[in-house]
């Protein structure tokens, strides 16, 4: 039931050679290959800006369409799959604004960690180290694959602001390279890492917060 | 062993994660993320608990689109390779 997900390296522009040709042929097993291989990611992508499923699901046929009426039109300076999933990601961004949600970009200040937790710079000894250290997660791998830290998990990436969902979807969770990231997103190296950063460090704080609650009942 | 590296706090660690993941720290700055990290424990879980982190996202379970819109599409692609 479960199949490795597609990762980054092994989708190349070789591939796109046959893959393009026999799209433009009209052949009906390249195309349902590649739904069923690029279609989780799309599905992903679009479900982070629109609030419903069915929504999501017609985003990623509107994304599908326009890379067929567009095909010829691909100038073929990205690999087929960061072209789509870049349509995929105007298609849902959009969606998103005729749904009047708003696309939120962050804003790249504040620390990632509360101030709180660490000494103030004046302290005599240890100026701005840990004054409440983290605590190591006593908890098994299993653990963290059970549904409710999952849920933990999900609702972190939904309370992101989507630019930084964007990037931790595709890089962690999807698992693309960041060369590929950038391309689809149309942002600098830096600004990927600035994004990923962010996210995944709201996703490590919701883990610590729900942990501290689970181990203090 | 700790050179004359200006120190790094615990507070400047947490914001570099990413970037010493990545492999984006310039040397120097390198340098004193690891020489940092061999003094402080706490500094060690955190970044545990941040490739945890990165760990648990990568195996969330896949989404895929339902039967029906899959149909869908490949009758939209019948129709589109007919044109």
């Amino acid at each position: 039931m479960h199949s490795s997900k597609p990762s980054g390296p092994t989708h190349s522009h070789g591939d796109d050679d046959a893959l393009i040709r026999g799209l433009q042929k009209g052949d009906e097993r390249a195309f349902s290959e590649v739904v069923e291989n690029w279609s989780g990611m799309m599905l992903r992508l679009a479900l982070s800006h629109v609030e419903s499923r069915a929504v999501a699901e017609e985003v990623v046929q509107d994304a599908w369409l326009t890379v067929l009426r567009s095909l010829d039109r691909f100038e073929r300076r990205s690999s087929l799959r960061t072209w789509v999933l870049g349509i995929v990601v105007n298609c849902a961004r959009s969606r998103a604004r005729t749904e009047r949600r708003i696309v939120t970009t962050s804003s790249e200040s504040g620390p990632v960690v509360d101030p709180v937790r660490f000494l103030p710079a004046n302290h005599p000894r240890w100026p701005h180290h840990w004054a409440a250290e983290p605590t190591e997660w006593r908890t098994p791998e299993a653990e963290l694959l059970v549904r409710e830290t999952r849920s933990v998990i999900l609702d972190a990436i939904d309370a992101l602001p989507s630019t930084q969902r964007e990037v931790v979807l595709l890089r962690d969770v999807e698992g693309l390279q960041s060369t590929e990231v950038c391309n689809i997103l149309r942002i600098t190296d830096t600004h990927q890492r600035v994004l990923l950063h962010r996210a995944r460090s709201r996703v490590r704080n919701a883990l610590e917060r729900y942990f501290a609650a689970t181990e203090a009942t | 062993m700790v050179t004359d590296l200006p120190e790094l706090p615990c507070r400047e660690l947490v914001e570099l994660v990413t970037d010493y993941l990545e492999d984006r720290l310039s040397p120097i700055d390198r340098a004193r993320f690891e020489a940092h990290l061999t003094e402080c424990e706490a500094c060690r879980t955190y970044l545990e608990q941040f490739r945890e982190t990165i760990r648990v996202l990568g195996r969330l379970p896949e989404e895929s689109l339902s039967p029906e819109a899959r149909e869908a599409l490949l009758t939209a692609f019948r129709g589109w390779s007919r044109l």
